[in-house]
Parts: C-alpha cells; sequence; structure tokens
C-alpha cells in the first residue's frame, strides 16, 4: 500500500494538529526533523476539523492548516469538516 | 572599567544588491526597491515561445509605448507582495464585519421595496465586468515589462476577483444563498439590452493585443466611468432612496478605487512623460475607448440615474486625464 | 435563516460562476493558444478545484504569514543572525540559491501568469493565477532573507546580473525558459506537475531542514513559509494531469512525452541541489541520496501507481536516475571545484569528518570512485598547488550542464552523446538530454550556451578573467577561488576573534 503523508512547521499550533491527526488516525507514523513534523500513513490520513477545536480549545477553520503546511503527498479532498489525502491504488 | 563594544568589525561591507546600488546609490534600500528593481530577466532568452516565435519571452515590444527605463513606473504605493497583503487584509477584515454586520441585523430586509432588484440588475451583474477586468490585467501582467509594472497589474487582477467576490456575496445576501439573484444577474448581463454594450465593449477589449492599450482602456477608462456611475452616483442614488446600508458592502470597492487610482493615474502620467509618441498614443487609446465605453454605458447610465448622468461620469474621467498630462 | 452553502457550492459561485459565453467576439481569440500542442479539452466545467480558497480568506492567510515572515527577517538582522551559522562555507548555498533558484520563482511568477491569463477554464485560470502571485511572494521573500547576507558576505550582490548570463546558471535559467516557451498545458506538465509536485521536495524539504540545522532563522523560515504555498501547488498539478488524462484519451501519450522529457530534465536541474545537500551543508541531515528515496522515489512511486489507471507510466529513465543518485553530487561538485575561479561562490575540499560521511552515505561509490580525488586534491593543495583546470567545459546542448557526468554502468567513462542536424553536431550529456533534443531540434538549437558564447566572443574577453569581471561582474579574488583566503573566511574569523 501507498504512503501518504503531511509535513507541518514544528510551532506550537501544530503541536494539537499533530495531537488531533494522532488520535484519530492511530496507524500514522509520527518522524521529528530539524523545524519540521512529518507524519506518514498507509492508505489515508484525515485532519478533523472538530478534533483540531477540541485540542486547542478554539473554532478553527480547516484552510488554516495552510499556514503551518508544509508538504504532503496524495490525493487532496478538502471540505469544511477535513482534510484527507489518498492514494488511489 | 571600560565596556567594548565591537562595532566596528561588523560593518557591513556593502548596504544592498549591486543593481540597487547603480540605480539609487550606496545606502540601505527600501524592500519596495529590493523586491521590485531589475528582477525580471533582460537578456539571452534560450528559446523564443512556442506561441509567439516573433518575440521573446520577455520582450518590451508587446507594446507600442516605449519607454527608455521600464522602472520608471514606480508604485505610489510601494507594493511588494508582503505589503500589498497586509495592505488588503487590512481591508477585508473590516469589509468581513461589514458582511457579517449586515447579515446579522438582516439589513437587506429593512430596504425598501423593489430595492432588490434594483441591486440584481445593476449592481450584481459587474461581477462578470470584474472578471473581465481580471483577465485584463493579468494579461496586462504576462505581457507587460519589468517587474514595477507587471506586479501591480498581478495585485490590481487579484483585486478584481476580489471585488466579483464581494459582489457575488451580496447577491448571496439578497437570496439566502440559494445563487437564484446571482443567476437572474448573470441573465442581465447576457441578454438585457441594458447591458449588451458594456457586455461587447468588454469582450472586446479582452481580445486587444497591445498590452498597454488594455490596460488604459480597462483601468482608466472603464474603471474610472463605471467607478462615478456606480460607486459615487448609483451610490448616492441609494442613499437618497432609503439604501444607505448597501454603503457597508461596497465600501472595500470604494477603498480600493482610491487605493488603485494612486497607481494607475501616476503609471498614466509616467508614460505620457516619456515622449511625445507615447502621448499621442495615449490620447488615441483613450479617446478610441471613450468613445466605445461612453456609447455602451450609455442606456445602462440612462435607465439607472437619468440622461446627464453620464456626461457626469465623462467629466470626471476627464479630469484625472489632464492631471495624468494627456489631451493639453 | 438562509441555508449555510458548503465550501465547493460557495466557491462554485463565488468564481466558476463568473464566466460567461462571448457573443461578441470568437471566444477564440481570447483564448488562441488552447489547440496547437494537440491537447483535446472538451468540456473545462469537468475541472475539479484543487483549494477552495476566495481571496478574502487568501489576503488573511497570506498577510498573516507574512507578518510573521518580515518579523523574523527583522529580528535576524538586527541580531546580526549571519554570525549564527554553523559555518561560513553554508552561506555559499545561499549564494547558489540567490543566483541559481530564486530567479526561477520568479520565472514561475510569469508563467503562471501566462496561463492564468490564458486557460479558458476559469477554475483553472484562478488556480494558476494564485499560484502566480505566491511565486512572487517566494522570490522576494528570497530577496529579502538574503538581504542581510548580502551586506557581510560576496556573491550575492548581482544575482540578477549574474543569472542571465554565468555558464552554470543558464542551466536554471534554460530550464524555465523551456518550460516558458513551451504551450501552456506542457508548460503546466513541466512545472506545475512535474516540478511543483516531485520535485521542489527535494529543494525546499531536506535543505530548509538543512538550513535549520546550520544555524540560519531567516532561510529556514522564508523555505518553510514558501512551502506552505507549495501544498496548493502541488494540488494544482496533479489536478491539471488528472484533468488532461480524464479529458481525452488522445493527451495520454501527449502527457506521458512531457512527463518523461521534465522528469529527465529536473532531475538535471536539480544536480545543483544534490551537491547543496551533500557538499554545502556543514551540518548534515540527510544525504542527497537519502531525500531522493524519500521525496522521488518513494512518493513518485505512490504517485505514479496512482496514475497507473489512466495508462501513465513512471517517466523514462528511470532506471538511470535511480543509478544517478550514487553520483550525481560528487560529480557536480568536483565540477564546481575544479573550476572555482569561475564560479560566484566558494568552493573547497571537504573536511575529513565530511569525507568519512560521505564514504558511509555512498558505501558502494563514495570510497571506490570519489574519495580518491579528493586525497588528491588534498596532497596538491598542501604542496600549495590547489587545482583549478584551464578548459572551458563542453555544455550539454540540452542542460547545459558541463559534459562531466559518467555512463552509470562504468562510473570511470564520461557519457557523451551527440546528433546531427542541419549539417551541424550537437553535443549531449545523456541519452536523456539526447532525446529531448530530437523531438525538438528547432528548438534547442537556440540553446544560449555560455561558452559557445564565450568563444564566439559575444561576453566580452579576450581573456577568461575579462569574461568573468566584465561580462559577468564578479568581484575577481572576491567572489570566486577558494574558500580558504577568500575574504568571507577573513571576516568571518574576524567576527568571531579567532586567528
Amino acid at each position: 500500500m501507498s504512503k501518504v503523508y503531511i509535513a507541518l512547521q514544528d510551532n506550537d499550533e501544530s503541536r494539537y494538529i499533530v495531537e488531533a491527526i494522532e488520535e484519530d488516525n492511530p496507524e500514522a507514523t509520527v518522524i521529528h526533523m530539524p523545524a519540521m513534523i512529518r507524519i506518514e500513513m498507509d492508505g489515508r490520513l484525515t485532519v478533523l476539523r472538530e478534533t483540531v477545536e477540541e485540542k486547542m480549545g478554539r473554532d478553527w477553520d480547516i484552510q488554516e492548516l495552510h499556514l503551518n503546511l508544509i508538504t504532503l503527498g496524495g490525493n487532496v479532498e478538502e471540505d469544511d469538516d477535513s482534510l484527507s489525502l489518498h492514494w488511489n491504488e | 572599567m571600560t565596556i567594548e563594544i565591537k562595532t566596528a568589525t561588523l560593518e557591513p561591507v556593502r548596504n544592498t544588491y549591486a543593481h540597487i546600488e547603480r540605480r539609487f546609490g550606496d545606502k540601505p534600500a527600501t524592500r519596495y526597491q529590493e523586491a521590485t528593481y531589475d528582477v525580471q530577466s533582460e537578456k539571452y532568452f534560450h528559446y523564443r515561445p512556442l506561441w509567439q516565435p516573433e518575440k521573446e519571452l520577455n520582450d518590451p515590444s508587446r507594446t507600442a509605448i516605449k519607454m527608455k527605463d521600464w522602472y520608471d513606473f514606480k508604485d505610489p504605493r510601494q507594493f511588494y507582495y508582503g505589503a500589498y497583503v497586509q495592505q488588503r487584509a487590512k481591508m477585508q477584515e473590516v469589509a468581513e464585519n461589514n458582511y457579517a454586520f449586515f447579515e446579522k441585523r438582516n439589513l437587506m430586509a429593512c430596504l425598501p421595496d423593489g430595492m432588490e432588484a434594483k441591486i440584481i440588475k445593476y449592481l450584481i451583474p459587474l461581477r462578470h465586468l470584474e472578471q473581465g477586468a481580471n483577465l485584463n490585467n493579468m494579461y496586462a501582467c504576462s505581457y507587460g515589462y519589468g517587474t514595477a509594472i507587471t506586479q501591480a497589474c498581478l495585485y490590481n487582477g487579484m483585486d478584481r476577483l476580489g471585488i466579483a467576490q464581494y459582489l457575488s456575496r451580496i447577491g448571496l445576501i439578497i437570496d439566502g444563498n440559494t445563487g437564484d439573484s446571482l443567476a437572474e444577474a448573470k441573465q442581465a448581463w447576457m441578454n438585457d439590452a441594458i447591458w449588451q454594450g458594456i457586455r461587447a465593449a468588454v469582450e472586446k477589449m479582452i481580445i486587444t493585443e497591445d498590452w498597454f492599450e488594455v490596460l488604459v482602456a480597462q483601468d482608466v477608462v472603464l474603471d474610472c466611468l463605471m467607478h462615478e456611475l456606480f460607486y459615487v452616483q448609483f451610490d448616492q442614488w441609494l442613499q437618497d432612496n432609503g439604501a444607505q446600508d448597501i454603503g457597508m458592502l461596497t465600501e472595500f470597492m470604494q477603498v480600493w478605487a482610491k487605493d488603485n487610482n494612486r497607481w494607475i493615474d501616476a503609471t498614466l502620467k509616467i508614460a505620457a512623460a516619456e515622449s511625445t509618441e507615447n502621448k499621442a498614443l495615449l490620447e488615441t487609446w483613450v479617446s478610441d475607448w471613450k468613445q466605445v465605453i461612453s456609447e455602451a454605458l450609455s442606456p445602462l447610465a440612462a435607465e439607472m440615474l437619468g440622461s446627464d448622468a453620464l456626461a457626469l461620469a465623462e467629466s470626471a474621467l476627464d479630469k484625472r486625464l489632464m492631471k495624468a498630462g494627456l489631451f493639453k | 435563516m438562509a441555508k449555510k452553502l458548503n465550501i465547493k457550492d460557495k466557491y462554485r459561485l463565488l468564481t466558476r460562476d463568473l464566466d460567461w459565453e462571448f457573443s461578441y467576439v470568437d471566444r477564440k481569440d481570447a483564448f488562441p493558444f488552447e489547440e496547437f500542442e494537440g491537447i483535446k479539452i472538451t468540456d473545462w466545467s469537468k475541472w475539479e478545484d484543487p483549494f477552495r480558497l476566495t481571496m478574502d480568506s487568501y489576503w488573511k492567510y497570506q498577510a498573516e504569514k507574512e507578518k510573521k515572515l518580515y518579523a523574523i527577517f527583522d529580528a535576524f538582522s538586527q541580531n546580526n543572525g549571519h554570525l549564527n551559522v554553523s559555518d561560513p562555507r553554508y552561506v555559499n548555498a545561499l549564494k547558489l540559491f540567490l543566483t541559481g533558484v530564486s530567479p526561477l520563482e520568479y520565472q514561475a511568477y510569469q508563467g503562471f501568469a501566462h496561463v492564468g491569463r490564458q486557460f479558458g477554464g476559469v477554475g483553472a485560470r484562478v488556480a494558476c493565477q494564485m499560484q502566480a502571485i505566491d511565486e512572487l511572494r517566494h522570490v522576494q521573500t528570497q530577496i529579502h532573507a538574503m538581504s542581510h547576507y548580502n551586506k557581510f558576505f560576496d556573491g550575492f550582490q548581482d544575482y540578477s546580473h549574474m543569472h542571465d548570463r554565468v555558464w552554470y546558471l543558464s542551466v536554471p535559467k534554460s530550464f524555465f525558459n523551456d518550460a516558458r516557451a513551451a504551450g501552456p498545458f506542457e508548460f503546466m506538465v513541466a512545472i506545475g506537475f512535474s516540478f511543483e509536485y516531485v520535485l521542489t521536495n527535494l529543494l525546499f524539504v531536506p535543505f530548509m531542514s538543512g538550513a535549520a540545522h546550520n544555524g540560519d532563522m531567516a532561510t529556514v523560515t522564508f523555505g518553510f513559509s514558501a512551502q506552505s504555498d507549495e501544498a496548493r501547488h502541488m494540488t494544482l498539478g496533479l489536478e491539471v494531469i488528472k484533468f488532461l488524462l480524464e479529458q481525452h484519451e488522445d493527451n495520454v501519450p501527449i502527457v506521458q512525452k512531457w512527463i518523461d522529457k521534465w522528469f529527465w530534465r529536473g532531475t538535471r536541474l536539480l544536480t545543483i541541489v544534490a551537491m547543496m545537500m551533500d557538499y554545502m551543508l556543514p551540518n548534515k541531515v540527510m544525504s542527497w541520496k537519502e531525500a531522493w528515496e524519500v521525496y522521488f522515489e518513494e512518493a513518485g512511486g505512490s504517485l505514479f501507481k496512482d496514475l497507473a489507471r489512466y495508462g501513465i507510466k513512471m517517466p523514462k529513465y528511470a532506471e538511470t536516475i535511480e543509478k544517478e543518485k550514487e553520483h550525481v553530487s560528487h560529480q557536480a561538485w568536483w565540477i564546481f571545484y575544479t573550476h572555482g575561479h569561475a564560479a560566484g561562490f566558494h568552493t573547497w575540499i571537504p573536511s575529513d569528518e565530511e569525507l568519512d560521511w560521505l564514504s558511509e552515505k555512498y558505501p558502494d561509490t563514495f570510497d571506490k570512485y570519489y574519495r580518491p580525488r579528493w586525497e588528491l586534491a588534498k596532497e596538491m593543495e598542501a604542496k600549495g598547488e590547489r587545482f583549478y583546470t584551464k578548459a572551458l567545459p563542453q555544455l550539454c546542448t540540452t542542460c547545459q550542464i558541463p559534459m562531466g557526468f559518467t555512463e552509470m554502468d562504468d562510473p570511470t567513462q564520461v557519457c557523451y552523446r551527440d546528433s546531427v542536424y542541419k549539417g551541424d553536431r550537437y553535443h549531449f550529456c545523456s541519452d536523456g538530454c539526447k532525446d529531448i533534443f530530437d523531438d525538438e531540434p528547432e528548438k534547442y538549437v537556440q540553446s544560449w550556451l555560455p561558452v559557445h558564447q564565450i568563444f564566439q566572443g559575444n561576453c566580452g574577453g579576450p581573456d577568461v578573467e575579462n569574461v568573468l569581471s566584465d561580462f559577468y561582474r564578479m568581484n575577481l579574488g572576491e567572489d570566486n577561488m577558494d574558500m580558504k583566503g577568500s575574504p568571507d573566511e577573513k571576516r568571518w574569523k574576524q567576527w568571531k576573534g579567532v586567528a
């Protein structure tokens, strides 16, 4: 199965986002690198607005993800509630 | 005890980039200067474009306007990307608050009877005109020469998309997010006789070849007349007829026009001052397009505002042209 | 109460619906370049928006990014941040970046502005316009980030003049000229897809992580801030490919040909990045080979598996490319080391620890082929005979890199290919570059090859020194030559108070 991935700048906001991703995608691998955090997963990875909001304790727009995003791999599906990445095999 | 601060060893070797120093002298430069001057590649292109083999990739001959130095087109606002987006972000924050307040207080419901229909017929179709302005400014951006003028055209192009989106949101407030008012306004743009003249003029502008002519037609002539008719006179009419709250939704366009005029007026002035040939050419373009656009706007202006509205708008344009040094 | 619009419907109404069918002019006159490449678009309305950012959100989010970024630039220069880099050699990577890469961002801005006007479909057009303005952002933030370094180090000052002229900078310049000179769809496959989706990750992600690791706060900040736009650009690149492949089956072979071409062109271009990572970052994050495996082989592999359903195959020469990861950084740095008098940045022999690191990271090739060269260079330097080659290199007509790459199955044999077109013979560094030429000879015979131009007397002279100082505007003895003994090194020692 192909791996999708997402990388975020290593900063305070990202820590909440990563925490949310880990909770919603228990199979994901989180790799800490200089100044960035890379998260990989087989198949499909989803960022849920609701979980991030819960972690941050405030409203969070899914498009705010772009502020801290470094790169991603996979087909992107974005709507009001989530952003997910997947490969078609 | 003496404290020795070794600042001498940390003296810079130079104050700015060499091409900036050649232009402005050996002193610290502004961010606008470093981000703008001589950034575009000038020479030794490797291949002719397949889509226009008679020209180089960057080629000043895509317009008949001639400049000794294309970097004379300094933007008085000194917008580089960062300054531009931060300025627009401030404007959008105000707009966002205005739209939110307008919706929350349901101010559309407070409008006099028949007002919504007028807004749909006269104001919302402008979103298509703005879309044409987006294309025209992107054209000038992509075929223009030198970072100074092309970046300003790009900012203008993106602004027009933003304005088209704000106009669309006015429609969505009216129709409660069904999109029906947008469809109705598009029908007017496509079929209503009063809009056909201006639509034809916009379409003609879109296929005009000389990018500086496009800039003159769109950003000088059409934008000035349109602004005077819709955002000055029609705005006044709305105020006089109990629909002054609509002004909250068009404030962005008002503030924008003021900001943008500063740039386009300076641009016109610089091009005209360069040579008598440029001046003559600009006057020809202005005259030709003024005729086309005035004729096109005439039935719309008459129906919307009355018979002397267009003449009033034209005199505002003439004043700006005079200030830019044309027709004197 | 009004119904809530979901993001997709809202974006459709606010953007896609702005377009209209022309009645008074021919649509083809407004969008004249959509057909000449042979691509068939039957229905622009099938375009899927890769991201749905309206201008108000764009301004808001981008302003937030810029505010953060410029706060860091200010802090960096106020606190003389250049003193915090790991080693002054590191700064040479930035010189290469500003002279070689930043002007490409500018060309990307121009290219995306062009397609952002010329595409007939409003969805694609607007996505390209946003990329155009992002690319302008990137070049300008890079100029601003380097502005402070320019004040304290040599070699940054005339980046724009140099980019148009200097021999090795014609490699990146011609790459983007090639894409921009192509039709709008080829441009998108070249830059939007091949370059943005796969190759820029290699530049921005591991290299910027390297910048962080070498104490360069300004660069890592602009790098990652630029990357935050890149996620949108990558998504656009992938959307374009899918759209073209879904529009018409006749598009498949055309797109495949472009993929083959641009992946090869791109890997050649990235040779510079390979060398930056393996040789120019004093504190190492990962080797070029490792980065290549993560970002090209693994990520690219998944991508091409995904595209297989359209009949798209891995790019041609993928096998050669796989072998090259063991060699290119070493071969490239050697070319620059030996031509260090003609480069606008400093070169050096890797330290013993660095040589050991390279041996460890390249167990199959480094000790066997490359370490002996450096051991010899060290001996010569110790005797006061630092080696500079006198000859001007022969350049590949397509990628314009000096012909120094070897046959991948025999790393002792330099690879030469040639073609004859209208009675003239043209030279290439590889099968990939020869095939690209053979497919469009009338384009590549136009190449402004810097070494040919010098020989033809178009770059001043008579000596190479005159070309370097007058035509390239290099400050000889300051910008060029070895790191050892350079003004950069002297100043650094002064700042740090070391002898």
